[in-house]
């Protein structure tokens, strides 16, 4: 093959700059997404734990349907489909007047996506809580929602810890699916870079590079959170995790 | 003096044995690959309309494929080879330049605009083809021209020659224009049709061949004066002069025996797209005699 290299293409204006834009871009669609996948993800996965059937049947379906359409699809459905379905000043709004509707979709599109595997998570974590720590908050007197805050979702979610890990690394890989809607992240980025210098080969290296650096941040950041609420003489003390 | 003249004759016959190999030298990496793989690899793409897109039966056709057809015919002929197979192979905007660098297809046969900065990495073909970077817009919108859409919205294909045109020119107008980057034409007409935004570029005779797929063509045009002026050649791996020239003689016989003028008319004629001056005088040009 012939291919002619050139590093200096990285730091050159504007492309450095565009490398930036993306990362920055990236890092905000992945943390907006994740408040959303937390938030709604942590919400759902509590009432898939609930003792009432239609809560359980009503959280089983939205967890199938978010979790087994891939995500490239929902990304476009929600941009090119949902304000077709919606009445026409609402779907207007979507198409025309919202700022940076692209963006703001890959958001939603992303957030609900995760917020169905984290909902998972959520209540598998709250099922590996010993039954007798949900029998005796009830035993203590405690309501339903105390049981919930103080005794099991604590729990829990030290439980969780290394399975959301995981969750979260994939949301800032999986942001990278943004580009199908036209959201210049930091892959859009690279390829514009790619189209215009034909230096393909040096620009996927530094959003490899980047990638990286930001799951290895994502890494470190999680271990040390796990280790900082561990409680003594648990599984989630760290003892089982490895590099 | 009997000893040196049989030996000069057993020189020439040598050299004359050897001819094969002599010829073999004047060939390259395309070529090579081509004679051991006994294939030829040709790119498409799905949505080119009409140069290379797939038909409802999923089979790649159009004018850029008839024309690497002959290519592929040229080819067998010119290295003997009659069970030469051809495999098409699909590329998309992204991936053709890299696909043609590192030779995964041997020649890339859509609609690729030939610009100083893809040379560096690859050779291009005559030229078959020339469009301009134009607008696609609702029949009843009253957008002429790309000033008509100051405060409105335009979609643009990513990473394309008419996009970073388009934004130019917005940037050196200061024009007041929202760009929604799109993947593809085809979401680019989506996008249209939706009325996600007022107006989609890209060149021309794309614009046409989408227009001509609509489910109602009278309600979309193509407007505004040319904005650029772009060769289309075929994506070779660069420094392949042989299957490079043998690419262009094919190129310069179908010109120059009508064959060129012909596929024009079958692919291009039924979009209502005459043949143009400026085109008619490219046929005129790469015809070069034997």
């Amino acid at each position: 093959m012939t291919y002619s290299w050139n590093w200096g293409v990285l730091v050159q204006d504007p492309y450095l700059q565009w490398l930036g834009w993306g990362l920055a871009l990236t890092l905000a669609i992945s943390l907006g997404a994740l408040a959303i996948a937390l938030s709604v993800g942590t919400a759902v996965g509590i009432l898939r734990s609930s003792e009432r059937a239609v809560l359980r049947a009503a959280t089983g379906a939205y967890i199938s349907l978010f979790r087994n359409i891939p995500l490239l699809l929902q990304m476009f459905l929600w941009f090119f489909v949902v304000p077709e379905l919606l009445p026409e000043g609402a779907g207007r709004w979507l198409k025309r007047d919202l700022p940076y509707p692209e963006i703001v979709t890959a958001i939603i599109a992303l957030g609900l996506f995760t917020s169905s595997r984290i909902a998972v998570q959520v209540s598998a974590g709250i099922d590996a809580v010993p039954r007798g720590q949900r029998m005796a908050a009830k035993a203590a007197g405690l309501s339903q929602l105390q049981a919930y805050r103080l005794v099991l979702l604590p729990q829990a979610l030290r439980i969780i810890i290394p399975p959301l890990t995981s969750e979260i690394l994939t949301i800032f890989k999986n942001s990278s699916v943004a580009l199908t809607i036209g959201v210049y992240e930091l892959t859009t980025q690279t390829q514009q870079i790619q189209s215009i210098t034909y230096q393909g080969f040096e620009a996927f290296t530094a959003a490899t590079i980047l990638y990286l650096a930001i799951a290895m941040t994502v890494t470190v950041i999680m271990r040390a959170i796990e280790r900082g609420v561990a409680l003594p003489g648990t599984t989630s003390g760290g003892l089982h995790v490895r590099f | 003096m009997k000893h040196a003249l049989s030996a000069a004759m057993g020189a020439v016959i040598a050299t004359l044995a050897l001819a094969p190999v002599a010829q073999a030298q004047s060939s390259d990496a395309v070529l090579d690959r081509i004679r051991a793989k006994g294939a030829i690899s040709i790119g498409y793409r799905d949505a080119s309309i009409p140069f290379s897109f797939v038909d409802a039966q999923g089979k790649p056709q159009g004018y850029s494929t008839d024309i690497c057809l002959e290519v592929a015919n040229t080819v067998k002929t010119a290295l003997n080879l009659p069970d030469l197979q051809v495999k098409m192979v699909p590329v998309n905007l992204q991936n053709r330049i890299p696909l043609a660098a590192n030779g995964t297809v041997d020649i890339s046969c859509e609609s690729a605009v030939n610009t100083i900065a893809r040379q560096s990495q690859v050779d291009f073909s005559y030229p078959f083809f020339i469009s301009h970077t134009r607008l696609l817009v609702k029949d009843k919108s009253g957008i002429g021209e790309l000033k008509d859409l100051a405060g409105k919205v335009i979609a643009l294909p990513i990473n394309s020659v008419p996009e970073r045109l388009i934004r130019s020119l917005i940037e050196k107008d200061k024009l007041n224009v929202r760009i929604v980057p799109v993947k593809d034409n085809a979401e680019g007409f989506l996008a249209l049709s939706t009325d996600r935004v007022d107006a989609f570029a890209t060149d021309d005779i794309l614009l046409f061949g989408l227009r001509g797929k609509a489910p109602n063509p009278s309600d979309y045009k193509v407007v505004g004066a040319p904005l650029s002026y772009d060769y289309y050649g075929f994506l070779v791996q660069k420094n392949s002069t042989v299957f490079l020239s043998l690419v262009n003689a094919t190129l310069s016989r179908m010109a120059r025996d009508g064959r060129l003028q012909a596929l024009y008319a079958k692919w291009f004629s039924p979009m209502g797209v005459p043949l143009s001056p400026d085109l008619e005088t490219i046929f005129n040009v790469i015809a070069i005699p034997e």
